[in-house]
């Protein structure tokens, strides 16, 4: 299979304090795909994550993004962390928030100018936020508080998005925002990987999944790997509570 | 001295002058850096730093007998480091929490400073190092040269959070994105943390051990009420710094021998409670004051509402009915004053006997809310 | 030894017990810093009760100052739950503000009437025996007659409600269902905590309750994880320092309460270095021991991954180790020559093959 991958992660084992909580992870990540990253609570996946943009120490193996090392790729690279790890009380506005996408690229000391600021408002408008751009963040609901985190990813400009649970907790309106958002990147050759809990949109939003409990249990084309089998091997037990669980709720 | 006088002091008098120079500079560097810390929410590890200064200030002492500024300051940042890195040392390796690391800082650093200035107080000479005042401050015991000494390390302080805004913005607001753009953030932390220690040390000598980090969280906390933006925050902060170090200065120099530190820390209270009252949308009276008129506000809408559906059962949709009903449906009290408000906006008038009806204006605003309710359910 | 040397010696170890008990719960609960604001905001309390009485000696002036200690703890609440500033703000707002006026009030009103700022702050036990009272006929200390008092209603509460704090402590959901108060619980520790600091601050000085609250407490929970022996481990290390400081002041001449801490602190490091399992020495030798373990296992599931598949003969040779793993190829030699010995793999013609025994240990360690 003649395929560029976007991220090889080969062999990842990350521990805290000599407690493992990935075990020997492989994982080939071909571009273009939206890739969701499923698994119970604990299982690893913010920690596969982070282990794989070097915010935390690797024990074991190593993480390729388009065949080099994360340090040298980090401008193709975009990090949209978990909505709850910031303080939304910080004083600051949308758009600046947004414009901290552009601070990669503009290295240390300088500051955002004229054209950031236009590349800012430019994903603001992407995303369905352009009339918040001056709004205090401490005053957006979680919807809004995810769209902000995205534009300010959309302004990296990257090849690859890594998502830490881009839907928890945002309304019906929101979230399918988000799956255009997605299906657009897409379109564009680029590639997403997601931490994503809700297994009934699985099939739906994205077209590849990895199942993760500690070790990699399952990873490939969705029609071809989220079956019974691999999610009873991943949740143990309750998987029968979670696939008769109603859909979520529109909020 | 009336107030008059006292402002004209600042001017003529060298010394007031001095002193005032100094607190001012002092409150407006600990403020800026005073508004990261309490948004890193490291308010309490000023408390730590500021009482590890002590023993820094001893050994200093012990060691070189000497008693400028700035080989005193040298020693207490030296313990301060060391506090610091105890601090993480004890959060990062074992359960015991953060609360606890720092009072175990703040008290046994304390202790030792306390253990080594009293054995050297043993010693005549020392008795004139005037040690004591680092206790609560001695602002009026600023000479220019400790001006210079501000000037030169706040300065360098102020400039470094100005050279790296950007990146200390980021450190504050959200670590871990920027790690993933490739920003050292443990070195800028570091780095952040260190410029606290400069202007703790540098605040000793007028607000004291004791004190020293009231002018850290005060000031921040107080500009952070004002402004949702970080910049207009730090330059909030900075000014509030430097009026209650200015203030407080003054106002002890009225009164016979009262340390400068605790009377620039109830200036500096001062700030911050008209701060949580008054502040525009986040203020107390504000919030109070708002919460009310949306209240009377929702309760003129439920009125008009009520009246629209007792109209709707007539043939006559802007047929009065008496209070005495309306009441009865909204079980509401100030029935009667949300009605004058709705007759101020030409949305109901009175008839004769207390009864009253929508007007044309009524009618069209309780149907625009009847749809945007009904839209709002299908929504949900 | 003098009898005054005793009676220090005396006060010295009923404030230290008295201290070391409730703060056993501070540090359990989060809420070591209370004692830090509560210790500066009793003077207020202090200060206040004497303006008002007149009399420095008046048991009321211990209500007094305890009940300035609740008003702090409850202000700093009430500053919580506006949300404008966080909570470790909170607590930097309130408690200079008050100490500080209460500074002020004692250098205009109380000059010279045996409240001093520097006695506040620093303490003066080497003073202590010399003010006594008549107490059944026996001249006493008047400090030890109060803290003793203190001691007693400490573990009395501590007793009485043993259950009680140690619910509300570990499990406060489960308390709130029992039908115990956590709030009740809560304002009783800080009410216990606001008395002992009035009662210790007397002999020690506002911030060295800190250090006896604190710090015993600290270094009890790196010895032990019951909760029993915590109370008794930091009462005797409070004690412990309690003695040696008093020595080494008797000796440098210098403040004993500043000492009594010092020698505190050091208790602390001692137990934060050696605590059989959680002290830092204990760690890292944990660490290292568990690093070959950690990589042993980690090499059988790497090799059971790779097991029966097309790259199994790449992945499983030894100078692979190094480009897969990432390990230095010394390390990897280790690890290997280890689990080999440890029967977990066999070597034939440089591939590594996992023994039943190493299959095992990994397919364990997949099941989590």
């Amino acid at each position: 299979m003649e395929q560029s991958l976007a991220i090889q992660i080969s062999d990842l084992t990350v521990a805290y304090q000599e407690k493992a909580v990935l075990w020997d992870i492989d994982l080939d990540v071909p571009q273009g795909i939206l890739m969701a990253i499923v698994g119970p609570n604990g299982a690893g996946k913010t920690t596969l994550l982070k282990a794989a943009l070097g915010l935390l120490p690797i024990a074991a193996g190593q993480v390729a993004i388009f065949g080099k090392p994360y340090k040298e790729q980090r401008g193709l690279v975009s990090y949209v962390p978990q909505r709850g790890s910031v303080d939304w009380d910080f004083p600051t506005s949308v758009l600046d928030v947004v414009m901290m996408g552009n601070y990669g690229k503009l290295g240390w000391v300088r500051r955002p100018g004229a054209a950031e600021r236009r590349a800012a408002e430019a994903a603001l408008d992407k995303v369905g936020m352009s009339e918040y751009a001056q709004r205090q963040i401490s005053q957006l609901s979680g919807g809004q508080q995810q769209r902000t985190f995205l534009a300010r990813a959309l302004v990296q400009d990257a090849q690859i998005y890594f998502m830490d649970e881009p839907f928890q907790g945002v309304d019906a309106t929101t979230e399918r925002a988000i799956v255009e958002l997605l299906k657009e990147l897409r379109a564009s050759g680029k590639t997403v990987l997601a931490v994503h809990h809700d297994l009934q949109t699985v099939p739906e939003y994205f077209d590849w999944v990895t199942l993760l409990n500690i070790r990699r249990i399952a990873s490939g084309p969705v029609d071809e790997v989220f079956t019974e089998d691999n999610l009873r091997a991943t949740y143990g037990g309750r998987v029968s509570l979670l696939s008769s669980a109603p859909r979520k709720e529109a909020a | 001295m009336n107030l008059w006088e006292l402002l004209a002091s600042l001017v003529n008098d060298h010394t007031v002058r001095t002193v005032a120079l100094g607190t001012a500079g002092l409150g407006a560097v600990s403020g800026v850096l005073g508004a990261f810390a309490v948004l890193r929410r490291q308010s309490l590890l000023g408390d730590a730093l500021s009482h590890a200064a002590l023993p820094g200030v001893a050994l200093a002492y012990m060691l070189t007998a000497s008693k400028t500024p700035l080989v005193l300051m040298l020693g207490a940042g030296f313990t301060g480091f060391l506090a610091i890195g105890l601090f993480f040392i004890i959060t990062r390796h074992t359960r015991i929490k953060e609360d606890a690391s720092l009072g175990i800082v703040l008290s046994t650093f304390f202790g030792v400073g306390l253990l080594l200035l009293t054995y050297l107080q043993r010693n005549p000479d020392a008795r004139q190092a005037g040690l004591n005042s680092f206790l609560f401050g001695q602002a009026a015991a600023l000479l220019t040269r400790d001006l210079v000494t501000i000037a030169i390390f706040g300065g360098l302080a102020l400039l470094v959070v100005f050279i790296l805004w950007k990146e200390f913005k980021l450190l504050s607001f959200d670590r871990d994105f920027g790690s993933s753009l490739g920003f050292p953030m443990p070195g800028l932390d570091l780095l952040l943390t260190s410029l606290l220690v400069v202007v703790i040390v540098l605040g000793l000598q007028a607000v004291g051990v004791v004190l020293m980090s009231a002018m850290i969280v005060a000031p921040g906390a107080a500009a952070r009420q004002w402004t949702d933006d970080l910049a207009r925050m730090a330059l909030l902060a900075a000014f509030f710094g430097a009026l209650a170090g200015v203030s407080g200065a003054l106002i002890s120099s009225l009164g016979s021998g009262l340390s400068t530190g605790p009377v620039i820390v109830l200036c500096a209270s001062a700030i911050v409670l008209v701060s949580l009252l008054l502040a525009p949308n986040r203020g107390l009276a504000w919030n109070a004051w708002r919460n009310w008129r949306s209240r009377s506000r929702l309760r003129g809408e439920a009125v008009l509402l009520d009246l629209y559906r007792m109209g709707a059962q007539h043939e006559d949709a802007l047929q009065p009915h008496p209070v005495s009903a309306l009441e009865a449906v909204s079980g509401a009290r100030a029935t009667q004053r949300s009605l004058q408000n709705l007759l101020a906006r030409g949305l109901v008038q009175p008839g004769k006997n207390n009864w009253w009806a929508l007007t044309e204006q009524g009618l069209a605003e309780a149907q625009r809310m009847e749809a945007a309710l009904a839209a709002d359910r299908d929504e949900q | 030894m003098s009898s005054a040397q005793i009676e220090i010696q005396l006060i010295g170890l009923v404030v230290a017990a008295a201290c070391a008990l409730p703060g056993v719960f501070l540090v359990l609960r989060g809420m070591a810093m209370m004692s830090d604001a509560i210790s500066h905001t009793v003077l207020l309390g202090i200060v206040l009760g004497f303006m008002v009485l007149g009399d420095l000696e008046s048991p009321w002036l211990i209500i007094a100052a305890a009940a300035m200690g609740l008003i702090t703890v409850s202000l700093i609440e009430l500053l919580n739950n506006t949300k404008l500033v966080k909570q470790d703000a909170a607590i930097g707002l309130v408690f200079p503000a008050l100490f500080s006026l209460a500074v002020i009030l004692i250098s205009r009103f109380a000059r010279g009437v045996h409240l001093d700022n520097d006695a506040v702050l620093l303490g003066e036990l080497a003073f202590a025996p010399f003010n006594r009272i008549l107490l059944f006929g026996v001249s006493l200390p008047h400090s030890l007659v109060v803290m003793g008092v203190i001691l007693l209603v400490n573990i009395a509460f501590i007793a009485l409600f043993y259950k009680e704090l140690k619910l509300a402590t570990f499990d406060a959901g489960l308390a709130m269902a029992l039908g115990f108060s956590p709030a009740l619980i809560h304002y009783g520790l800080m009410a216990l905590v606001s008395v002992t600091a009035v009662g210790a601050f007397d002999a020690v000085g506002s911030i060295m309750v800190v250090a006896f609250m604190v710090a015993p407490g600290a270094a009890a929970y790196l010895l032990t994880d019951r909760l029993d022996r915590m109370l008794l481990y930091a009462v005797l290390i409070g004690a412990a320092g309690t003695l040696g400081g008093y020595w080494m002041a008797h000796w440098l001449d210098a403040n004993i309460a500043g000492s009594m801490s010092t020698i505190i602190g050091l208790l602390f490091v001692l137990c934060l270095l050696f605590a059989p399992r959680r002290g830092l020495l204990a760690i890292a030798a944990r660490r290292r021991r568990q690093k070959w373990e950690f990589a042993q296992t980690m090499l059988a599931i790497h090799l059971l991954h790779h097991e029966g598949t097309a790259e199994a003969g790449v992945e499983n040779r030894l100078e692979h180790l190094h480009d897969h793993l990432r390990w230095e190829p010394g390390f990897a030699r280790g690890v290997v020559r280890r689990a080999r010995e440890g029967g977990l793999i066999s070597q034939s013609n440089g591939s590594l093959l996992l023994t039943a025994q190493g299959r095992q240990l990994a397919e364990q360690n997949l099941e989590g």
